[in-house]
């Protein structure tokens, strides 16, 4: 059973809703009219594939991509999992890019103004391509939690950025990664913008003390899932009426 | 007890936040020497076949004002109609062109540019013949899950007319947010695409 068909549609109830006001900056950037469904055609079911010799060597450790004089500060941690689609299948070749601020929450941005210090020797800033098993993986720091102009007090939970790249332009999703047990992710307007707690919970990743490197870094799981794709043989079906 | 579907759920999304540049373009924010170049800057070589184009634009919020902060991608067939992916079951792609291409908005124009070729006309899953565009996709700060667009070609105005995904378009006075004026920069065909987030002339977005 091959899967040609189109993309499953999105469910538009466990992504964020466009408009969510405690997210201040979405409230004028939502657009009001309802969306134009469409059943997917060629130029969403085909999408740019990256090779890995796209990749360098350092590209999905972002301890040593950027450092000048040592290593980057911070919690050492591996950041590991599989992008999957929604037949729970693999997702070979998926380009996954990651950015995220330092072990103060400080990001390397000229339009950052927090007062955490910048880590000489982070960037922030990795990518990977997935196996033939869809797996990737980072090796990277802890982000730190930082404040944020939206309330007078609000603060992002830590988190790193994910932005992926399946087979299909319909499959491009930027999404963020949460730390299991932190307590700030139930106080973040951001986060809150995800209704159902289960969709949430899917973006927390669990910490794996298996995958652990025994005296350098601790290790995180996060597996992404994107859109699966109808059998054929159910389309063709269809067609046949 | 029912059996369980063993289907997953998509991650939902989240915002690309004001720093999306770190991992998308990280040398135009000056994290030079993780990497060379930043992806989808360029989509044309010396040898692409097709007319070169520019195809550049402003993002606007709902009060009107440009958004500095957003990131364009844009996705699309060749001068033949042809997909450079390997789900291209059709034909093989001009291997000269991608089709993929990646621009920040400027941080103080506010404008995005890609230089890029025409593409050829598409069909629809029934055979008819899509006018030529181009998928655009948008994320920002303040937006929770990334925009599908298209831009089609105001000097396409026959195959506008038959495009079966125009014709979709309930309320013909959205349709032209969808229309790219043609100009001419320095010799150059120009197509200015903006794209409007919300209020008066929202642009059409698509649930693909
Ligand atoms: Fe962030």
């Amino acid at each position: 059973m091959s899967d040609q068909g189109s993309y499953y549609q999105r469910d538009r109830s466990w992504h964020p809703a466009a408009l969510t006001p405690q997210y201040k900056t979405s409230v004028l950037r939502s657009p009001q009219y309802p969306l134009l469904s469409l059943d997917n055609t060629i130029s969403e079911m085909t999408g740019p594939r990256f090779g890995h010799g796209t990749i360098g060597p350092l590209d999905n450790d972002l301890i040593r991509n950027f450092a000048k004089t040592g290593d980057a500060i911070g919690q050492r941690i591996i950041v590991y999992g599989r992008v999957l689609d929604e037949n729970a299948r693999p997702v070979p070749g998926a380009l996954v890019e990651l950015w995220q601020a330092n072990a103060g929450g400080r990001y390397r941005h000229k339009k950052e103004t927090y007062l955490a210090a910048i880590d000489p020797n982070f960037g922030g800033c990795g990518r990977a391509i997935t196996d033939a098993e869809g797996r990737y993986w980072f090796r990277t720091i802890k982000p730190g939690a930082y404040p944020w102009p939206n309330g007078v007090n609000d603060w992002r939970p830590a988190h790193i950025h994910f932005s992926l790249f399946g087979h299909a332009f319909a499959q491009r999703l930027i999404t963020q990664m949460y730390f299991e047990g932190d307590p700030m992710i139930w106080q973040c307007p951001i986060v809150s913008t995800i209704s159902d707690k289960a969709a949430i919970d899917q973006l927390t990743a669990v910490l794996d003390r298996n995958a652990t490197l025994p005296m350098d870094a601790l290790a995180y799981k996060f597996d992404i899932v994107l859109r699966g794709r109808r059998s054929t043989m159910f389309e063709n079906r269809m067609e046949g009426n | 007890m029912f059996q369980k579907l063993t289907t997953l759920k998509e991650s939902p999304s989240q915002t690309a936040g004001p720093y999306v540049h770190i991992g998308a373009t990280p040398n135009w924010v000056e994290i030079t020497g993780v990497w060379d170049e930043d992806l989808g800057l360029v989509l044309v070589g010396p040898d692409t076949k097709g007319e070169r184009i520019i195809v550049k634009g402003r993002v606007f919020d709902g009060s009107g004002n440009v958004i500095k902060d957003a990131l364009i991608e844009i996705w699309q067939a060749d001068a033949d109609g042809l997909y450079n992916s390997p789900e291209e079951k059709r034909g093989k792609a001009d291997p000269n062109f991608v089709g993929w291409g990646r621009q920040p908005t400027d941080g103080t124009t506010g404008e995005y540019r890609f230089e890029t070729i025409k593409p050829g006309r598409v069909p629809y899953k029934d055979g008819r013949l899509m006018a030529p565009h181009i998928t655009v996709w948008v994320v920002a700060r303040g937006i929770n899950i990334g925009l599908h667009t298209r831009l089609y070609f105001g000097d396409e105005e026959a195959a506008n007319a038959e495009c079966p995904v125009l014709a979709r378009i309930e309320h013909k006075f959205r349709l032209p947010t969808l229309i790219a004026a043609r100009s001419e920069e320095n010799g150059m065909p120009t197509y200015t695409f903006d794209i409007r987030l919300q209020g008066e002339n929202e642009t059409v977005f698509f649930d693909i």
